[in-house]
């Protein structure tokens, strides 16, 4: 069974021997329609490298991706451009199988694996420009701290021009097809900016400051090698531009109403401001959170101007999957984005007070008072939302 | 002596602690740190931190 899994020819002296997750659905809480990859890399150099490996239960698609190739014993150097357990989940296995004769991580990773394996085997540290001589070809780090790790590096191979990127520039996209000119670029555009809403949103400054000094490096590239969805080896410079867009969060016409109801009166404020929204010339997006799931919300704000939520009001709180939305949201820290609450309720109302205290810790702009409807609302009521929606609308013309 | 929060990971850099492994002594307060200090997480520098 094992022969079935072959290596993927990047170069005469790189391949691509990761492995393929045609069902993995719920990525610690991101949900993956399309699956996954976790793409490791062997580089035939006299000292034979592989880059990264895989999540545990893939570990015999690696070996045998590997062996298709060389002996995987032959595997002299492992480099763990990041430690997470989708990348390192084989690498304690690997160590013990293949015993190399050096495993290398930057100095965070080093101690983050020490961390998750409990590793006693030295793991070898490099510094951020660092270089690693493998005989006839060279291996140059660069530190990539918090994106999204702190211990996350690039590796750079200059005789090839191939960047090993870990997550930057990849994608959950489970494909049999290995290059970006393979697959239909709308997917690559969604799948792509879906994961940079949900892993690095936080940390856009960062990525804004790690293009400037990619670019400054002299660095070019043939191929860019991410560690999950297909390598780039046609349209580099324009993921590189995405990238350097979605890092500059710049707002565009777009509104997010996102809600969650009960008996649909909630729903019937979000249609409301949703039309109005549209009317003024907004576009508007408008999300329940009993079928959209936090990541479609996450990849719906990535470009948005502003963000609309509501709630119904269930004992004195807000709604469990509207707390849950805010919770995420607040952690990928959207900026350039103003806001707006609103709910139906029975008896108290809290929930669109309290969401909009959770957008005033979120750092945006409450552009009005929480608008809240008693039971179901009313023609007026109704009107009230629509008019909300064109103000919104309004003010996204500035964008 | 007041603790400052790094805004891209979320380290507390605690004047009472110091940052050891950086060669911060216990009891340096924010504003003596070196110019270069880094955080020791994430790597962001100085102007990346806030008061808790």
């Amino acid at each position: 069974m094992a022969d079935v899994y072959k290596a993927v020819k990047l170069t005469d002296r790189v391949y691509w021997v990761g492995a393929i997750d045609w069902t993995i659905r719920d990525f610690h809480g991101y949900t993956t329609p399309r699956g996954s990859t976790y793409n490791a890399y062997l580089i035939l150099a006299d000292k034979i490298t592989l880059v990264d490996t895989v999540k545990a239960p893939f570990r015999e698609e690696l070996l045998s991706r590997i062996a298709s190739v060389v002996d995987p014993k032959d595997i002299q150097v492992i480099v763990s451009n990041h430690s997470e357990m989708d990348h390192s989940g084989c690498l304690a296995d690997m160590i013990n199988l293949i015993e190399p004769e050096k495993v290398v991580a930057s100095t965070m990773g080093a101690k983050t694996l020490r961390d998750i394996f409990h590793l006693d085997r030295e793991i070898i540290s490099v510094k951020d420009g660092e270089q690693l001589s493998l005989g006839n070809l060279t291996l140059r780090f660069m530190e990539t701290r918090m994106i999204h790790w702190p211990d996350s590096m690039f590796s750079y191979l200059p005789e090839e021009e191939i960047l090993f990127s870990h997550d930057a520039f990849g994608m959950h996209l489970a494909s049999a097809e290995r290059f970006d000119d393979e697959i239909d670029p709308a997917i690559l555009q969604y799948e792509g900016a879906t994961y940079f809403a949900n892993i690095l949103l936080p940390y856009s400054s960062l990525v804004t400051r790690l293009l400037g000094r990619v670019g400054s490096s002299g660095m070019a590239f043939k191929y860019i090698a991410p560690d999950h969805g297909p390598v780039w080896r046609k349209d580099i410079g324009g993921t590189i531009g995405r990238y350097g867009d979605w890092a500059a969060q710049k707002p565009t016409r777009k509104a997010v109403v996102v809600y969650g109801t009960m008996w649909h009166s909630t729903e019937r404020m979000a249609r409301a401001i949703s039309e109005g929204l549209a009317n003024g010339g907004a576009i508007a997006r408008c999300m329940s959170l009993d079928v959209f799931h936090r990541s479609n919300v996450a990849y719906e704000v990535l470009d948005a101007g502003a963000l609309v939520i509501g709630s119904s009001t269930l004992n004195n709180n807000m709604l469990p999957q509207v707390a849950d939305v805010l919770t995420y949201l607040k952690g990928l820290r959207p900026v350039n984005l103003m806001g707006a609450s609103f709910g139906s309720y029975g008896w108290s109302g809290e929930a669109p007070g309290q969401i909009a205290e959770i957008l005033k810790e979120m750092k945006i702009e409450v552009m009005v008072e929480p608008m809240k409807v008693q039971h179901v609302p009313r023609e007026n009521d109704l009107a009230r939302c629509y008019a909300l929606g064109e103000d919104i609308a309004l003010q996204l013309r500035r964008n | 002596m007041e603790k400052y929060v790094c805004n891209i990971c979320g380290y507390v850099y605690d004047p009472e602690q110091g940052d050891p492994d950086g060669g911060i002594a216990p009891g340096t307060a924010f504003a003596d740190l070196p110019d270069d200090w880094i955080c020791p997480i994430c790597g962001s520098g100085k102007d990346e931190f806030v008061p808790e």
